[in-house]
């Protein structure tokens, strides 16, 4: 990571937008935002999961459904969970589940960064499938780096506390010879996930009260493990990575909070395992050519019982991917990547009436970038293949082919400021997931969903600036428009596992993202930093009316989308001691794009604080943290009936060696 | 200068600190009703009815509307207003409503009860829960009696799903005096004289979808008296003027469309109507039909209305709305007809998620007045009582 005036960069903030890749011996910059986590904070946040870390990006909504194993996923900039690609090392991660990436699976034990770019991710080299989604967030697995003299890093960890948690885990990396580094990463993971949680209405219509209850989450224990071995070659001008993945869990679900008579018991069960086997090179054949090969194989079960008496469905996913970029330098200033990926997904179910869809897709894109000192100018060109076809059902056949262009620039008007002005138009196209499609109790009832288009445009700032020499400021402001044709929108209900898919029409979504991020040193010892951010959002229900009724959700905000949020990451450090504090803040929502009182969603904060101090005996490093989540002890959902845990500790300890 | 910038950096951190330290000032709150005045006052020995809104399962937004013809006036979500102190409202999803014996009875599927209320004031009275029976489907009453249907299993389509039951409930007690098996997952029923005919779905079976009425003799609810044969996946069952029993049967959605059954006082099947359906509601000598079939093959729904003269049981008008509001309605989803000035009612369930729509029209199919309900308007029990706690409802009038 270096910066463009060639100065080391710090690695315990949160970076702004500038990620700056150095490659084939030219500096390059984002010209989309980009929000990353690394370093210091991120381990900070390494107690929590990659969804909780995500939370601190602005533009970000953060979908929780309660507890260890409830679902976590991300919106970003009201798109959906959906249009959000999540790359893990460098291929994209499909989900057989709702085709939305469940970010509570991800440890941030083995993170060494977590990004997020609105838009696409622009570096010279990259697959055509980098070039697909609205939004991408990008997870980067730690590459083991040694110490002089040091062949083996180990580090221990457990964590407990709340719901009965229990959690350890072990990354051992080696140096196995010069050229070649190795990574196993073990984790497992047991809780009850019971808590208590409290519903309290008030009256203000009378004096006869409300109510005020307390009850107990209940069948959201959940085990898991997980396993992940990588790894890491050097070659003449280029590297090479691989990695396998295992990862079983059996869970409860403890079901939407509604009114009960207790004779319809929640004992809904799934048990999940995945596997995946991904490999990538990248080799700088000569001085104006580079390529890139991707190969990934994933497998994808689940097994859903709803109940102890009746008989469950499994459902199976085969996911083949398939990639080769490869970068020309045209002139000092002038290059050109050429990408083209395939991909076959393949379902099979004991469902009855199972239809056994197939699907092939295939992209390919065409990109130039324009990299003078302080102008940077991209464009690509991506188009999209997909064919599907099922055994039974002929009528859900069907071929799709769509071209879409992107272009970005970024410019910095003064030599001496670090002030960039940015702007992107971006045209995306997304086919509902496999499974939003097919994951269905009765194999003859495919949900009819139609492929969101997407088209966004974006102008914002940045800005960073020492003050004196221990005073750092950084910040941006990004202001943006999102036309979304035919929104896919998932929502829970009916069964847990299978959610309700739907199409919005026509969604209209304008928004501001403003950040600020401070960084501080008062004497030797102390460090403080502060980061800050806010996202204004109108997302609108746009759907052209049909019938007079329509105005009942006509410019409603669309569902799940606060107007206001934003987040607060404050750390001190002295000496061994570290000490953070987190604050988020959601502003109130309406669970459908009606926005009438019976469908409001209160506003929610919730303050975090953290504690930890590092030992030092020699080669061992123990560090033990102590943790605090909603401090405040607030009842909130995120997700409507959904209820969230109130105040809720985690101890954890570590050895480094 | 520099001292400055310290300044500022430390007036930073503690105003953001305040900031975020602060609490929220809003809490949940008893959502008032909605009151939207309609049409002009009508005064009539019906003083107005019960709208039940099923909401989706997992919304706990089930939800009771009220409208009184003396008034003209239309009363959204009572429930809360009038048993603030009642956990979680009414929950989901509203199966079914009647009123009987000065209750009003609303049966709330996935919570798994019978909400038992006074039929003068909506005043929570009792619960029916039947231990370890979930799935509650309709209620039908006679001599005292509640009849409830149930599908006597967890919410999950399977091979294995158990057949269902009817419980017979004392109204004094709400207490289950009897129990008798039927068919797979039972929807509506009806009562003819001392029998009771049960729509047995089989939709948690789905393909093999059951094709049975059930018949119970009430004077022996012990048992089953015997089975009638009609096409796959019953589900509405009304009667005539005439005491024929019409029943819909929803075929699959694929190769077997839906149709109208008609039973005859000698419990044969008198007749295939050839009519899809999916509700209807006798008024007079006629059956007014609503149906929404989807194709596979057009991904679209057709809807299609129709009324079937029960005297000579054919389809004699393939619509009974005349003025072209039909245009206007989405989804048709529930259907009623007013016993006194026969004013047809039509729900509207638009996109199941959001708040649907209920019509009303004169007995020529003309619309008098339209209003917003809840999500998924579906069922209606007309009331000869005006609720008489209004005040409650419009505080401060």
């Amino acid at each position: 990571m270096v910066q463009a005036n060639g100065q080391a960069v710090d690695t315990t903030r949160v970076y702004e937008i500038r990620e700056v890749t150095v490659s084939a011996g030219r500096i390059h910059r984002e010209a989309v935002p980009v929000q990353r986590l690394d370093g210091k904070v991120l381990e900070r946040l390494s107690n929590h999961s990659v969804a909780d870390a995500l939370r601190y990006f602005s533009g970000v909504q953060l979908k929780d459904y309660g507890g260890i194993g409830g679902l976590k996923t991300v919106n970003i900039r009201s798109m959906g969970s959906q249009h959000v690609g999540v790359f893990y090392d460098g291929i994209e991660i499909g989900n057989a589940q709702n085709g939305v990436v469940d970010l509570g699976r991800f440890s941030l034990d083995n993170m060494e960064a977590v990004s997020l770019y609105n838009g696409q991710k622009n570096s010279l080299l990259q697959s055509a499938k980098d070039f697909a989604s609205a939004s991408s967030i990008y997870l980067t697995a730690r590459t083991p780096r040694f110490a002089e003299s040091k062949k083996n890093n180990t580090k221990i960890t457990f964590k407990t506390g709340s719901f009965d948690l229990i959690n350890p885990s072990l990354l051992w990396e080696r140096q196995i010879s010069k050229g070649l580094k190795s990574s196993l990463n073990m984790e497992y993971t047991k809780s009850s996930g019971e808590y208590k949680f409290r519903y309290k209405v008030n009256n203000t219509i009378d004096d006869r009260g409300g109510y005020d209850t307390t009850e107990i989450r209940k069948n959201g224990d959940i085990e898991i493990f997980r396993i992940e071995q990588a790894l890491f070659g050097k070659l003449k001008g280029g590297e090479w990575k691989t990695r396998l993945y295992y990862y079983s869990s059996e869970r409860g679900y403890p079901g939407a909070v509604v009114k009960n008579s207790g004779e319809l018991k929640h004992e809904d069960r799934q048990t999940d395992r995945n596997f995946f086997f991904q490999s990538f090179l990248k080799k700088q054949i000569s001085t104006n050519y580079s390529t890139q090969l991707t190969g990934k194989y994933a497998w994808d079960y689940i097994y859903y019982v709803p109940g102890t008496i009746l008989s469950g469905n499994q459902y199976k996913i085969h996911d083949v991917y398939l990639s080769s970029a490869n970068m020309i330098s045209i002139l000092p200033f002038w290059s050109a990547n050429i990408s083209v990926d395939y991909q076959w997904n393949k379902m099979d179910s004991d469902v009855d009436q199972f239809i056994y869809p197939q699907r092939h897709t295939g992209w390919a894109v065409a990109a130039t970038s324009f990299n003078w000192p302080r102008l940077t100018v991209q464009a690509s060109l991506l188009a999209t293949f997909v064919h599907e076809s099922t055994r039974r059902e002929t009528t859900v056949q069907q071929d799709w082919a769509r071209y879409t262009p992107t272009i970005s620039a970024s410019w910095q008007p003064w030599p001496q400021e670090r002030l960039y002005l940015r702007a992107f138009y971006k045209d995306a196209f997304r086919m509902p997931a496999f499974s939003e499609i097919y994951l269905t109790h009765t194999g003859g009832s495919p949900s009819f969903l139609k492929p969101e288009h997407a088209k966004q445009f974006d102008i914002g700032v940045m800005y960073s600036r020492n003050i004196g020499k221990n005073f750092d400021i950084n910040g941006h402001v990004d202001v943006y428009y999102n036309h979304v044709r035919d929104k896919i929108l998932a929502r829970p209900g009916g069964a847990n596992f299978r959610w309700t898919m739907m199409n919005i029409g026509v969604a209209k979504i304008r928004g501001i993202d403003v950040a600020l991020g401070v960084e501080s040193r008062v004497g030797e010892d102390i460090k403080l930093t502060g980061r800050v951010t806010c996202t204004y959002q109108k997302a609108q229900d746009y759907t052209p009316m049909k019938v007079l009724s329509d105005t009942i959700s006509y410019k409603g905000q669309i569902s799940y989308i606060p107007r206001h949020s934003g987040s607060g990451l404050f750390s001190a450090g002295y000496k061994t001691w570290d000490l953070s504090y987190s604050f988020i803040y959601t502003g109130k929502r309406y669970s459908e794009s009606s926005n009438i009182p019976e469908n409001k969603v209160l506003e929610w904060y919730t303050h975090d604080l953290a504690v930890s101090k590092l030992f030092r005996w020699d080669k061992l490093q123990f560090k033990a943290a102590v943790e605090v989540n909603n401090l405040m002890n607030q009842a909130y959902d995120v997700v409507k009936n959904y209820p969230m845990p109130g105040t809720n500790f985690k101890f954890i300890f570590n050895f480094i060696f | 200068m520099f001292k400055r910038r310290y300044k500022f950096r430390y007036v930073f951190f503690l105003v953001s600190a305040t900031l975020f330290i602060s609490c929220r000032g809003d809490e949940e709150e008893i959502i008032p009703p909605g009151v939207i005045p309609v049409t002009p006052g009508e005064s009539s020995p019906v003083k107005g009815f019960f709208l039940l809104n099923e909401a989706n399962m997992g919304s706990n937004k089930a939800s009771i509307d009220y409208f009184d013809s003396d008034l003209g006036k239309y009363y959204q979500n009572i429930y809360p207003a009038i048993n603030p102190n009642v956990v979680h409202e009414l929950g989901d999803v509203g199966n079914g409503i009647k009123v009987y014996g000065g209750k009003l009875y609303a049966v709330i599927n996935v919570s798994g009860y019978v909400e038992v209320m006074d039929v003068n004031t909506a005043k929570h009275v009792s619960t029916i829960t039947i231990p370890s029976l979930p799935n509650l489907r309709d209620i039908v009453f006679d001599e005292g009696y509640a009849y409830v249907s149930s599908y006597n299993g967890p919410v999950h389509v399977t091979p294995d799903a158990p057949p269902g039951c009817v419980v017979k409930v004392d109204t004094a007690t709400m207490t289950e005096v009897g129990r008798v098996t039927v068919g797979y997952q039972p929807e509506e029923m009806a009562i003819r004289g001392k029998k009771l005919y049960v729509a047995n779905s089989g939709g948690y079976r789905a393909p093999n979808y059951d094709n049975t009425v059930s018949v119970i003799d009430l004077n022996d609810f012990t048992r089953e008296q015997k089975r009638i044969t009609v096409g796959i996946n019953p589900h509405r069952m009304k009667l005539d003027s005439d005491s024929n029993i019409y029943v819909s049967s929803r075929g699959d959605a694929r190769d077997i469309p839906s149709n109208t059954y008609i039973i005859d006082r000698n419990d044969a099947v008198s007749k295939s109507l050839d009519l899809p359906c999916n509700n209807m509601a006798a008024g007079g000598d006629s059956m007014y039909v609503c149906s929404v079939e989807w194709s596979s093959v057009t991904r679209k729904n057709t809807i299609t209305y129709a009324i079937v003269n029960t005297k000579t049981q054919t389809v004699v008008s393939r619509n009974f709305i005349t003025d072209g509001t039909e245009q206007q309605i989405v989804f048709p989803y529930g259907i009623a007809i007013h016993p006194e000035n026969r004013d047809i009612y039509v729900t509207d369930a638009r996109d199941r998620v959001n708040p649907g729509v209920l019509y009303c029209f004169d007995r020529y199919g003309k619309r008098r007045w339209s209003v917003v309900t809840g999500d998924i308007p579906a069922h209606m029990a007309f009331t000869r009582k005006a609720l008489q706690n209004l005040d409650m409802l419009e505080p401060g009038k």
